[in-house]
Parts: C-alpha cells; sequence; structure tokens
C-alpha cells in the first residue's frame, strides 16, 4: 500500500513497497523522473531509496497537502504503467581482488579463494539505490552463497575503490571513508568525480558486471595505494 | 574586489553557503552552515541574499588582514572581536581599513561564528555550491573540501555603507541558556514503545562531544529501538535511534540515506541552538506539530530570502 508521510517539515516520503524487488529500482528511477519534469519547480531534492522515494520540497512554495495533491494522479498513472523489463545500462568494472577479507569471506563461506572470486565475478548485479556517500551504489544480488553479516564494529577506514560485500549486495566505496562491509578488491576507476558529467556513472536500475585483474592491470588503469 | 588575507585559520573555518541541492539522489550531502540563523543574520547586516557564501568559525582563533578597506558582519558564538587590538560588537557589520587587522578570539559562549563580505565570499561553485564537505572533499576555496588554511584570501565586494549595524538585541539568541529542541514526532515513531517516546521527552539527554557536523550524538538513559530493514532518505535533524539505544541527530553534514528507525525531526531552525552547544550540555526535548514549525520557517524564509 503506498503512503505519504511528512519528513520533517519540509520533505515528503513516499512509502511504495514493504519490501523492495527486482524490478523496483527501475519502477522508482522512473516516478521520480516524472516527478521531476511535472513537480521540479516545488523540489530540492528526489533521494529514491530501496522501498520509497524522498521529496524534499521548498517550502516556500507549496506544502505537504498541496504536493500531495499533485502527486496522487501521477502516482495513480505510475501504478497503471505496465512494469517495462527494462534492460538497463552494461557496466563492466575491472576489479583487483586482493581486498582485506578475502581470505577471511573465503574461510567463512568455505570456498576457496579462486571460487569466491569466480562467484562474484560471475553474477550480474543491479543498481537498487545510491546514497550514503557520493556515488555508493548499493548492488543487489549477491550470490547468497556469499552472504555475510556486516562487521560487528566498522573499520574506521575503507580506502577509495574499495569493493564490498555484505548480505546480499555488493558495492564500491568512492571515497574513503569509514565502513563496515568485507572488503574483497579495489577497483581502479574513479566512480564519483564532481567535475565529470555525469558525476555519477551509475543510476538506478543499471547492471553491473565484474572482471578480474591483476595488480598490473590496476595500476595501468589509473588505480592507486 | 576586496580581500583578507588568512594569518591564523583556526581549527576549523569552513565557506558554507545554502547548502548542495539537487545531487542528493547520487548521495551528495547538503553541507551548508549549522546555524541557519546566524549565518542568515550575518549576510543581512551586508545586505547579501541568504544563499551568499559565508565563513562558518568553529571555536574561533581567526586572524585576518584587511588587503583593502571593506566591510564585513560577524554573528553566532560570543567571540572576542578586536580590530588592531580594539574590541568591537558581535552581531555587527564593521569597516576594515587597508592593512587593519581582525582578530577573533576563542569562544565565551556557543561554538560557531559567521563572518560574511559584502556580497558574499568568493569561490567556484562544485555541483552548485561552494559549501565545504571535507569527508567528501567538495567545495570551499578551491573546491576540494580543504578548511581555511594560512594564506588564504577571502574576495568579497567593495560595496560601503554609511555607518555600522547591529542585530537588535532581542533578537539575539542566549547560547548559555538550558537548550530546550523542538521535536515534530513521525517517521517510525509508530513503531517504538509508547514508554520509548515518552522516556526520549521525559529525561535530559548530554550533548557527547563524539557529535560533529554531521551528526549530534546524545547520551542517556538508552532508548530500546524497533528495527528497520531498508535505508530511505533521510533529512536533517532526523533523530535516529541505533540499537545501542543512543539517539543520532542528523547535522547539515549528514549522510542523504539511512537505515536507522527515526523518532522525528528537530525544528530546523532549533539545530542553530544545537549547534552552539559545547560538548557535555544538557539537551530537553519538547514535541511541537508540524504546522506549526513550517509556519515559522515559511517567515524565515520571507525575511531572509529562500
Amino acid at each position: 500500500m503506498i503512503r505519504l508521510e511528512p519528513a520533517g517539515a519540509e520533505a515528503l516520503l513516499l512509502v511504495l513497497a514493504d519490501e523492495p524487488d527486482a524490478g523496483l529500482p527501475v519502477r522508482i528511477a522512473m516516478l521520480a523522473d516524472t516527478l521531476r519534469q511535472q513537480l521540479g519547480h516545488l523540489l530540492l531534492d528526489l533521494v529514491p531509496g530501496w522501498t520509497g522515494l524522498l521529496l524534499h520540497y521548498d517550502l516556500s512554495r507549496t506544502d505537504h497537502q498541496r504536493l500531495a495533491l499533485l502527486i496522487e494522479p501521477l502516482l495513480e498513472d505510475w501504478l497503471a504503467q505496465p512494469v517495462a523489463a527494462q534492460a538497463g545500462r552494461l557496466h563492466e568494472i575491472p576489479i583487483w581482488y586482493c581486498g582485506e577479507d578475502l581470505a577471511w569471506v573465503a574461510e567463512s563461506c568455505g570456498l576457496a579463494l579462486a571460487d569466491l572470486v569466480a562467484i562474484h565475478s560471475g553474477a550480474e548485479y543491479r543498481v537498487g539505490a545510491i546514497g550514503f556517500s557520493p556515488g555508493f551504489a548499493y548492488l543487489g544480488g549477491l550470490d547468497s552463497r556469499l552472504a555475510l553479516p556486516r562487521r560487528a564494529s566498522p573499520r574506521v577506514r575503507v580506502p577509495a575503490g574499495s569493493l564490498a560485500i555484505a548480505e546480499r549486495q555488493t558495492a564500491i566505496y568512492p571515497q574513503a571513508s569509514p565502513g563496515g562491509w568485507h572488503l574483497l578488491g579495489l577497483c581502479p576507476w574513479s566512480l564519483f568525480d564532481a567535475r565529470r558529467e555525469p558525476p555519477c556513472p551509475l543510476a538506478l536500475g543499471d547492471r553491473v558486471r565484474f572482471f578480474a585483474i591483476d595488480e598490473e592491470r590496476y595500476r595501468a588503469e589509473g588505480g592507486e595505494a | 574586489m576586496s580581500g583578507l588575507r588568512v594569518i591564523k585559520p583556526g581549527p576549523l573555518s569552513l565557506l558554507q553557503d545554502a547548502g548542495r541541492h539537487g545531487w542528493q539522489h547520487l548521495g551528495v550531502s547538503p553541507a551548508g552552515p549549522m546555524d541557519l540563523l546566524a549565518a542568515a543574520w550575518a549576510n543581512r547586516l551586508l545586505g547579501n541574499p541568504r544563499q551568499c557564501a559565508v565563513l562558518e568559525i568553529a571555536q574561533g582563533g581567526v586572524e585576518l588582514e584587511a588587503e583593502e578597506a571593506l566591510w564585513l558582519a560577524f554573528t553566532g558564538a560570543d567571540m572576542p572581536l578586536l580590530v588592531d587590538g580594539e574590541p568591537r560588537l558581535n552581531w555587527s557589520r564593521l569597516h576594515l581599513a587597508a592593512g587593519q587587522r581582525l582578530q577573533i578570539g576563542y569562544a565565551r559562549s556557543g561554538q560557531r561564528g559567521y563572518l560574511a563580505l559584502v556580497d558574499g565570499i568568493r569561490a567556484d561553485a562544485v555541483l552548485g555550491s561552494v559549501a565545504c564537505q571535507l569527508r567528501e572533499g567538495l567545495g570551499g576555496l578551491e573546491g576540494d573540501g580543504a578548511r581555511l588554511a594560512v594564506g588564504d584570501r577571502l574576495a568579497g565586494g567593495s560595496g560601503g555603507f554609511p555607518r555600522g549595524a547591529s542585530v537588535p538585541w532581542p533578537w539575539q539568541p542566549d547560547y548559555q541558556a538550558e537548550q530546550v529542541l523542538r521535536v515534530m514526532i513521525g517517521g517510525d515513531a509508530a513503531t517504538f514503545a509508547e514508554a520509548q517516546t515518552r522516556a526520549f521527552f521525559e529525561q535530559p539527554w548530554l550533548l557527547s562531544s563524539q557529535s560533529d557536523r554531521m551528526g549530534a550524538r546524545l547520551q542517556g538513559d538508552a532508548m530500546v529501538a524497533p528495527q528497520r530493514q531498508w535505508s530511505q532518505g533521510v533529512v536533517s535533524g532526523a533523530i535516529q535511534v541505533p540499537p545501542d539505544g543512543q539517539p543520532i541527530i542528523l547535522m547539515a553534514d549528514r549522510q542523504t540515506m539511512g537505515g536507522y528507525p527515526v523518532l522525528g525531526w528537530v525544528h530546523p531552525l532549533d539545530l542553530g541552538r544545537l549547534a552552539q552547544c559545547p560538548a557535555n550540555r544538557l539537551l530537553r526535548f519538547v514535541a511541537m506539530g508540524l504546522e506549526e514549525a513550517q509556519d515559522e520557517l515559511r517567515e524565515f524564509y520571507r525575511f531572509f530570502g529562500r
């Protein structure tokens, strides 16, 4: 059941589903595009999440009630739209599988190192949400054989470019930051650059595959550390 | 154009404008001033639009030298202001002649002072804003998120005024008073046990020394929070309750999404008073209605500009 809830004095949360599903990120991204086109003059930020969409609005131009009235017909259209089998762009991203937690993850999952790498790089992932830090894309679809809870205590600093896993997700940390996921490797590419257009190459619903490279190739592609 | 040369930058002086909006869907923090009201008054004293960049000076300890004659304004924390050794009033605009030095001492009350120049402090915007975000390496004078450093130059416009002016004293907040922060209850509040919500409002909370521009951490009798699984967009002022039961109030440099349950939201203008509290200050919270908060915010935008 869809709900429109206040989120403080200047934002509205659209709760679109109780649980995420594989097609939802693309559908939420479509809804965000529609709202940006139709109501962009009233909105400051649209933040898609796993099961909903947060709208930061301009309180000097609108409020919760008025915005809700404008959104409701757009939501009806959105619900009536057939669930398009969106392909999403495919990104193939090189990874040097050298992470601090690689051996520990393999052992915890009862896998040989080579199998761990083969399973991780053999799957196709979907961008389900972008948040936490600039360009941090939550990729859904991690093989259940690799599912592990987050670290009990997060690392104070995870290096930029780190490829990590937690629960049924994988992601790359675009900047050095604290982090509680398990580190499997390093990506030589910068996944967020404010000077680039667009700053972040990944978008909601895009598909991602990883392929293994060695240290030499990692450095040749611009990787550091 | 006129400028100030930085002789002493202070421990944490950051360029801030109204914040970086329109990029939260890519995980970019809004940043912006911690005390909206004090920053807005600094611009107002010079006739600047509210969005103009100001210098947010945490703690104090700043010394600046005027390269040419200029006007500036200072508001926020009670930091001693000296022009070539002569004391000046806070919450005022003042004139510096070429070569004069402005010393901003350490705060006697409050934590953050705001320095404005005519037409705003100049810097190239990154993703639409000069707001300095240390963690993300965005904004500031060079665009790389660096704090103010020795030798930096703060450039503003050269407009003038016939005389100084101050914010009338009834409008100057008292940062030494015990702070009672107003909260709109909502978010995941309905999933908290009623006794837990009551306990949040009944007990005084200590402001932890772990607090920073990202979040104000509270210390008190641990609350029991419900579980929430899926991360959603979050707003500034959100009161998150992580599993350890010690609430965190999200501040200007907050993340864009969060997974912890939210009990409600501190009024955006009360976040400024929170930002001016030193560690270990006692805080109390009181419930307020959403519409009342919106009326007050609209008034703020009408007076200072959106």
